[in-house]
């Protein structure tokens, strides 16, 4: 069987379900990922509400404790990760110079997997209420839980962790395969290295994740016993899978946030990014050493003084890498012409937060401190300043930056900075009070607290804060509406911008690059703009290009694992059989149907260019 | 110029914040208020980690500072800045700085982490020992020498290292007097029993306030304990009057037929009864109902009229009683006085 197909044209809805384009996914990603991102800070902001007044009684228990594993599950793997993924979709191959990703199927897969594994996960809010073990599920907690919650809290995130993996494979192969002619690995943007150590902490931390998911699946599905010590099991071997997985998942995510820092610094300083090298390698390292720090999240659980000295240092090791980069986007600043767009607004705000983030993560390093801080809302405050004052500050920025690239148009700049203010006052309303009530003593996870502890007033404005919060995320709901809705367009380059995203005109060809660019430097356009050029120099003369057929497979995988997740969950055999059947009769025609894709001919792209469509 | 005035306003207006919010908190609860030398060591350990950590907070924001506000755009100049790769010296100076901050923390670091180990502390060196026991949602505390069990408070003597053996008989749970220690977790399984020690200070006659730190369930938010610390005279009083007490302290006759028939299968009063619930020996004397709620008759009807009202997914059944037989048993229960 082959099929010859060329592009034919497909309704809008179809066009979105197959595409395999890397722009389209990106979209696909960002769009589900901030849909996502809205339910987890809805959840947020009613667990506030709840804790806005001692003894208060509007979400307590088991309905308290499902909100804060579907808050953070949420934003980890279904708001925060994706959100990465649509950037590292829309900007890397056009970062390297490339027409697609490697595998533009395999793409296509890991999204709909990720999005399905995602909607399963949600459903349970309807089907018998949603997991409550916190998003760390820890045995025995969540195997003697006797509802689905924790089943589909497995099988969803199962799904979409398969979807990730796939992913990240796809970056990696991608980044080391599909660079432009002079692109070598030292001239590559900051974000483009960013999602390439990122894609391979996600090949080596996944994995760790879905061993432990599938122990975790026999022991609620088919009464396995690895974590039940009355039948010679161990509770602990669930947590160290865990945080094997758990620690790297966190540089996983803000290394991309490092990333679009250093690409937005550079850009609105005018500069070059101080110490590119140093930058790198920091890049590398703080993705080496994520992997061997991850007994810190379990300095209290009885590891003895030696393995908790070891981590500790290990721990603190991090700082050093971390410190080289503050300093350096500082340096990258110095001696600039700094423009505040909001872009540079929310990066600007991003380096102080992510500093604060950063040296609670060192005093919670030292073990025998740490004693006090664990589990208390001083962590909370922790991981709130690194992950949103760090990441999410950073992926705000990057949709301020990118959104022209992406949807051919600029965000309101009047908007965006009163989303900026907003969502960052708010911010720090929210999580600064924290690190006082969790070192008072006010434990983590907890619904409720009683008065007359002096925790009161702090929790208070901590609501407050997270109201604001959500203020500014509304207002950025509104702008990217007006934006939707006006007719207003921009230049293929607002920022003034110095890598190759930027070089082609809007919107981005479905190729990409008419013609391949030769790189000759770092910042590869700002290059070519120094010399008087204005424009790539093209590595390659105007000709065929080879693109690959949209599919509808994809979708029906996912859609395969969607069921058979429903089938362990329920533990209706028939339906997980049919499920995976589905999944292995796409998995069979994907390999049966020989799929050569279609050219786009040299005519058509001497038109495009003609027409500076390319 | 505005945009830099309206930015120092809201500095200052998070600095005032910061000091309103700088209330060390309740003396029975706060870290930041340490009471026996375990707490006060790793109150210390704070002191030193977050100066060093506030000496890089202010090298970051002054010089941040200044970068912000010296090289802004300025209208009309269309130059470029030089475009500079690096500066070894510089870089090299911002590794190196930190290396040696950190080595500066790590060393008390590690000597204090050896040192609130069980492991330097044996057993046999303490002057008192006790096991506790984490249960959904209650924590209870054996004392081995003395022979006793109690539940959800314990009593200490003052100025007494006490060795702590942990354990659980459900899911993990975590010990934690922030006055006193750090937490420790409880884990289930005999191979992963935890042991801590602490110091429990020098004052008498006050009750610290103690938590579960580990997310244990639907009520872990009420999983609270109490630490009363007294004079170890009073403490060999307690002692003797615990172990001497039994089911006949309290005047209630009926209130203890009640109590005999429809929970001693539970609840221990002295030597009789079950252990699957909290002890309730001396329970008129005890701080708190169901560990959360004031002491008091009325709120000890509503809790043992509806149990999963107060504490949403707790072990204890709501048992068949009428309200005269419940008001008898809590009568009973708070007649339940130590001699």
């Amino acid at each position: 069987m082959a099929t010859h197909e060329s592009h034919k044209k497909k309704s809008v809805f179809m066009d979105w379900l197959t595409t395999v384009d890397h722009k389209k996914i990106g979209i696909l990603y960002l769009l589900a990922g901030g849909f996502f991102f809205l339910i987890g800070g809805l959840e947020a902001i009613l667990m506030r509400i709840q804790l806005m007044e001692p003894d208060s009684k509007i979400f307590t228990g088991e309905l308290y404790n499902q909100l804060l594993t579907m808050h953070g599950t949420t934003m980890i793997f279904l708001a925060a990760m994706p959100i990465i993924f649509g950037f590292m979709n829309a900007i890397v191959p056009l970062q390297l110079g490339a027409r697609d990703v490697a595998f533009p199927f395999v793409n296509a897969v890991g999204f709909w997997l990720f999005f399905f594994g995602g909607l399963l996960l949600n459903l349970s809010w309807f089907l018998g209420g949603a997991p409550e073990a916190g998003w760390t599920a820890y045995a025995p907690l969540s195997t003697v839980a006797e509802d689905t919650g924790v089943d589909f809290y497995v099988l969803g995130l199962q799904i979409a962790g398969a979807g990730t993996l796939a992913g990240g494979i796809n970056f990696l192969v991608t980044i080391i395969n599909m660079r432009a002619p002079g692109m070598t690995f030292m001239r590559m943007p900051l974000f483009t290295w960013a999602s390439f150590v990122t894609s391979g902490l996600i090949l080596f931390a996944f994995p760790a994740l879905t061993v432990g998911f599938f122990l975790l699946m026999f022991e609620r599905v088919f009464d396995a016993n690895f974590f039940n010590p009355d039948m010679g099991g161990n509770v602990l071997i669930w947590e160290h899978i865990f945080w094997i997985f758990g620690h790297p998942e966190v540089y996983i995510l803000i290394l991309p946030a490092f990333g679009i820092i250093s690409e937005i610094v550079s850009t609105f300083s005018n500069k070059r990014l101080f110490g590119y090298s140093a930058m790198v390698f920091a890049t590398v390292l703080i993705g080496f050493l994520g992997f061997m720090v991850w007994v810190h999240h379990m300095f209290t659980v009885g590891l003895g003084p030696v393995a908790n000295s070891i981590f500790a240092v290990a721990t603190m090791a991090i700082a050093i890498p971390t410190g080289v980069k503050i300093f350096n986007w500082i340096f990258t600043m110095w001696g600039g012409q700094i423009r505040f767009s909001t872009a540079m607004l929310f990066s600007v705000g991003f380096i102080p937060t992510f500093v604060m983030g950063g040296v609670t993560g060192v005093m919670l390093s030292v073990p025998a401190a740490d004693y006090q801080y664990h589990d208390s809302y001083f962590v909370v405050a922790h991981f709130h300043y690194v992950i949103v004052g760090g990441l999410i500050l950073g992926l705000f920025a990057g949709l301020y930056y990118w959104y022209p690239r992406m949807f051919n148009r600029v965000l309101n700049e009047t908007l965006g900075k009163w989303n900026f203010w907003l969502f960052f006052i708010g911010f720090h309303l929210t999580f600064f009070p924290q690190h006082w009530l969790g070192l008072m003593g006010m434990p983590r996870r907890v619904y409720t607290y009683m008065s007359g502890q002096d925790l009161d007033g702090s929790n208070f404005v901590s609501t407050i804060g997270a109201i604001l919060m959500g203020a500014g995320t509304i207002v950025l709901l509104i702008n990217i509406i007006i934006s939707a809705s006006s007719k207003y367009k921009t230049t293929k380059d607002p920022w003034d911008g110095r890598t190759l995203e930027w070089s082609m005109p809007l919107p981005t060809p479905e190729y990409n690059f008419a013609q391949t660019p030769l790189v000759r430097g770092l910042d590869a356009l700002y290059v070519e703009k120094s010399v008087g050029n204005g424009e790539m120099t093209p590595a390659e003369p105007v000709g065929e290009i080879h693109m690959p057929n949209g599919s509808i497979l994809p979708f029906i995988l996912s859609l395969g694992m969607f069921i058979a997740g429903f089938g362990f969950i329920y533990s209706s055999w028939i339906v997980a059989g049919a499920g995976m059947g589905l999944v292995l009769i796409t998995m069979f025609l994907r390999s049966v149907i020989d799929d050569h894709g279609y050219h786009i001919h040299k005519e058509e792209v001497e038109a495009d260019i003609k027409g500076g469509r390319a | 110029m505005r945009k830099w005035l309206q930015k120092g306003r809201m500095l200052s207006l998070f600095a005032m914040l910061a000091l309103l919010l700088m209330g060390c908190g309740d003396p029975t609860l706060s870290t930041l208020i340490p009471q026996g030398e375990v707490a006060d060591k790793q109150f210390q350990l704070m002191l030193i980690s977050i100066s060093i950590m506030i000496l890089v907070l202010v090298v970051v924001f002054v010089l941040y500072a200044f970068v912000l506000v010296k090289f802004r755009k300025r209208k009309g100049d269309e130059s470029t800045p030089k475009q500079v790769e690096g500066n070894h010296m510089l870089e090299l100076l911002w590794t190196v700085i930190p290396i040696l901050l950190l080595i500066i923390l790590a060393v008390p670091t590690v000597m204090r982490t050896f040192e609130f180990s069980a492991d330097a502390q044996p057993a046999s060196k303490q002057e008192l020992s006790i096991k506790v026991t984490g249960h959904q949602y209650w924590w209870e505390f054996e004392y081995p020498k003395e022979e006793l069990i109690t539940s959800q408070e314990l009593v200490l003597p003052a100025n007494t290292k006490v060795h702590v053996e942990l354990s659980s008989a459900d899911v993990i749970h975590s010990f934690w007097i922030p006055s006193l220690a750090g937490k420790t977790d409880t884990n289930p399984g005999d191979k992963n029993k935890n042991y801590m020690w602490f110091d429990t200070g020098s004052k008498t006659d006050v009750v610290y306030k103690g938590k579960c730190a580990e997310l244990c369930g639907a009520s872990h938010a009420l999983m609270d304990f109490k630490v009363r610390v007294v004079s170890k005279e009073d403490y060999q009083n307690w002692v003797a009057g615990y172990k001497a007490a039994d089911g006949k302290s309290s005047a209630n006759a009926n209130g203890q037929q009640i109590f005999a028939k429809n929970c001693l299968s539970c609840h221990a009063v002295g030597q009789e009864g079950g252990n699957t619930g909290p002890s309730l020996t001396g329970f008129g004397d005890k701080d708190r109902v169901a560990g959360i709620l004031d002491h008091n008759k009325e709120n000890l009807v509503k809790w043992i009229k509806d149990p999963q009202e107060v504490k949403p997914g707790n072990n204890m059944p709501k048992v068949n009683l009428s309200d005269e037989e419940i008001e008898a048993v809590s009568d009973y229960l708070l007649g339940l006085k130590l001699k």
